[in-house]
């Protein structure tokens, strides 16, 4: 018998305590055919999991596989349920909870535009530097900004650039994959 | 070996090469060279029936009487639509069915053309899995893997949504491969040997086991319920079942405790909550069965096998879970259990048997019979009486009708019982039954059925008439919608919105119209003989089996309570019973 199985009481109230919800960065490898991102996001809003962002690209064009990186926040019971439906779906060859597995490299891109003149511009502009964000776009009275990394980074850039003149930003979602040798 | 076949010569192919015999289906524009193509052959014979959710229900009863792929064919648009609330149905129960969609042509999809509908966008939340075939070059592989997939693992639904001009070109056609491989779909199904030595280590110890089987023993095949059979005789425990697994054992053997869950018995409920070894074989803890789930058997090792890993800790965590097919899960279990012993726990287990004795005597089926009206469940026991001895399978519908046929009518064997357990579907008994007798030609098939649901589909009893299937429908007519009427009673003050069947059809009248017989009794004096000529005739028949209008389903599990929080037979006033977290669950 394994040490973990208890010879009476129900594991429900012992694993019950832990409801707290965490946030995941699941990566999914997929047959790269039409439907598939329905499919995944449809089984999110059907089950009502919630997510965070979604990426998806062809990665392995000769297999035509897609990897899918998703974030959610959800209670780690909850997250076991979304890891098993999403392997349920026939086109999904494997889920990797790749928070759980470890901790990840995140990146995301972001696109950001801001408009000013005089003393901000050069505010904008040194502030960019710190960030490592380029200059991908120039004008007389503004710039694009290109700028990598966490979510936390790109947060933080976006929140410095409201006062100095935000206009608009796009973001790619997470890309995440697990550190050292071993691949998905 | 290939040759050159149109799409639609290829669908007939293909279905020929997975043994397809019968398909229900309903022609239309987008599918009339499938149909075409059906004509001009003779090995798969085609039913025709008046409405497309009749044609998935028929396939379910198909499949699930006979352990084989139902195969539906209908057209694009509302045909597909139609045919929505069968697949979701299948889907929910675990079915296999195959079903083929018409679609229009591709270079006129996304163009909001004519019976033209996002078939594969609609069908996806409610199938295992569908396609749009786009390409003849990927048809005939796609047949061959929707088959596999849909009568493989955790059996399913799956949708083919063929355009007409892919159904008219012409390609190679490749026969079916001895065994698919297929790329990210490999279900498992021989459990971990660990796992289930571990579950009969936690057997030989039980003071209180029970077995809670469900319909993964149904979908196993035969060989599971006689292996399930085997275990139950080698361990002596006691055996309740869902409604799905209903016929896996047989109701006359003693260690038998009923059906469990919401209107299941006394013992079997007690037994659930009181049990310290519960043994899951195929079934989901649904919350038909749990009830209240934070006072679901609180002081037992939950022992899950299943093969969907998803349903493991989904509702009720296991303590030990065993993913696999129930039937070789079972081999195993009775190969080791004979390594050990070869003498049944009976003895050592003998205070928790009579305990469940204790319970059993309560008789929670128990009922005040009339001599003035019909009881619907007086009226099921005759109807078993009537057919004991005899090969017979029950179809229901929909509600009180149908857990009185769970909770009366003793089942023997699997694959007797057909019924809407996951979506309960009113109006998929009727169908079901024609899809059964399709299968077993020469079998009694018996829709228990209630007047509303029968209502919902009646129409396929043409459909009967028209191929000659000889199905017997037994209506417990109470002029209500019992089940809806049944929780007005209990959570709204008795005020009966729109429970009431006003309006009935006379379903003698409706029975002849379609060129059937019809039968009515409504007096229990004369329902044994009744129920006689029901059977004798030999032809379709309708019988209105006009019934007590009030009487409730009982024992009861209310929602939002536990399992030894039962509502039995005696109880006067059942309306102040639930509470108000317990009135928003349904």
């Amino acid at each position: 018998m394994s040490p973990n199985l208890r010879p009476s009481g129900s594991a429900y109230f012992l694993t019950a305590v832990s409801n707290k919800k965490e946030r995941h960065t699941l990566s999914v490898l997929v047959d790269n055919e039409p439907g598939i991102l329905a499919r995944i996001a449809g089984l999110f809003s059907a089950r009502g999991y919630n997510i965070e962002s979604l990426t998806v690209s062809e990665t392995e064009h000769e297999q035509g596989l897609s990897r899918i990186t998703v974030v959610t926040v959800a209670s780690p019971k909850v997250l076991q349920q979304i890891k098993l439906q999403l392997e349920r779906l026939i086109p999904v060859h494997r889920v990797h909870d790749l928070t759980a597995e470890g901790n990840p490299l995140e990146r995301e891109l972001a696109l950001v535009k801001v408009a000013g003149e005089g003393e901000n511009r050069v505010e904008t502009l040194r502030l960019a530097e710190a960030f490592r964000a380029k200059v991908v776009d120039a004008s007389t009275s503004s710039f694009v900004f290109e700028i990598t990394g966490k979510t936390s980074k790109i947060e933080q850039f976006i929140s410095l650039m409201v006062p100095l003149g935000l206009v608009e930003v796009v973001r790619t979602g997470l890309a995440a994959i697990s550190r050292g040798p071993e691949g998905m | 070996m290939s040759q050159k076949l149109t799409g639609a010569e290829m669908v007939v192919e293909a279905l020929k090469d997975n043994g397809v015999e019968h398909v229900f289906g309903y022609p239309g524009g987008a599918v009339l060279p499938i149909y075409d193509a059906l004509f001009q052959q003779e090995d798969v014979e085609h039913i025709l029936v008046r409405h497309e959710q009749g044609a998935t229900h028929m396939a379910e009863g198909y499949a699930r009487s006979t352990g084989r792929v139902g195969v539906v064919l209908v057209t694009s648009g509302p045909g597909a639509t139609n045919a929505v609330t069968g697949l979701t149905d299948a889907l929910l129960d675990s079915i296999p069915l195959v079903c083929i969609t018409g679609q229009v042509p591709t270079s006129l999809i996304g163009s909001d053309a004519f019976q033209e509908c996002d078939t594969v966008g609609i069908t996806r939340n409610c199938t295992k899995h569908n396609y749009l075939v786009k390409n003849i070059r990927d048809l005939a592989r796609v047949i061959h893997e929707a088959f596999y997939i849909a009568a493989s693992g955790r059996p399913g639904p799956v949708v083919i949504d063929i355009p007409k001009d892919v159904q008219f070109a012409l390609g190679e056609y490749t026969r079916p491969a001895a065994a698919i491989q297929h790329q990210s779909y490999s279900p498992r199904t021989e459990g971990d040997l660990g796992a289930i030595e571990e579950a009969i280590e936690l057997m030989s110890r039980a003071e209180r086991p029970v077995f809670y089987t469900g319909g993964g023993i149904i979908n196993s095949g035969p060989r599971a319920s006689e292996l399930l059979r085997e275990l139950a005789d080698l361990t002596g425990f006691p055996v309740t079942s869902t409604l799905m697994g209903l016929g896996a054992f047989p109701a006359s053997d003693e260690k038998w405790l009923g059906m469990l869950g919401m209107h299941g018995t006394y013992e079997a409920n007690m037994a659930m909550h009181d049990c310290d070894l519960m043994l899951n074989i195929g079934a989901r803890f649904d919350d038909r069965i749990t009830g209240r789930i934070d006072a679901f058997s609180p002081n037992s090792t939950k022992v899950h096998v299943d093969i969907d890993p998803s349903s493991i800790n989904k509702n009720v965590d296991a303590d030990l879970a065993i993913i696999g097919d129930c039937g070789h899960v079972l081999e195993e279990m009775v190969r080791l259990w004979r390594t050990r012993t070869n003498a049944p726990r009976t003895g050592e287990i003998k205070p928790w048997l009579e305990k469940i004795e204790q319970w059993r005597a309560i008789n929670s089926l128990h009922y005040k019979n009339s001599t003035k009206v019909i009881k619907p469940q007086f009226a099921i026991e005759r109807l078993a009486e009537a057919v004991r001895g005899r090969d017979v399978y029950i179809t229901t519908e929909v509600g009180q009708h149908q857990m009185w046929a769970a909770q009366y009518f003793p089942f023997e064997k699997p694959n007797r019982f057909m019924t809407s357990g996951g979506l309960g579907t009113m109006g998929y008994g009727l169908p079901a039954a024609v899809g059964v007798q399709v299968a077993h030609r020469d079998a009694l098939v018996i829709d228990i059925a209630g007047e509303a649901s029968v209502q919902m589909t009646c129409q396929e009893f043409s459909t009967a008439i028209q191929f000659r299937l000889p199905i017997k429908v037994f209506i417990l007519n109470n002029e209500y919608m019992g089940m809806v009427r049944q929780w007005q009673e209990l959570l709204h003050g008795s005020r009966y919105a729109h429970s009431y069947s006003e309006s009935l059809p006379d379903f003698v009248k409706l029975a002849e119209a379609m060129g059937g017989r019809g039968i009515r009794c409504e007096d229990p004096a004369l329902l044994d003989e009744a129920i006689g000529e029901m059977l004798e005739h030999d032809g379709p028949v309708l019988f209105d089996c006009r019934v007590e209008k009030q009487e409730n389903c009982l024992p009861m599990i209310p929602s939002g309570k536990a399992h030894n929080e039962m509502i039995l037979p005696d109880t006067a006033n059942i309306s102040d019973i639930i509470d108000e977290k317990g009135k928003v669950l349904v």
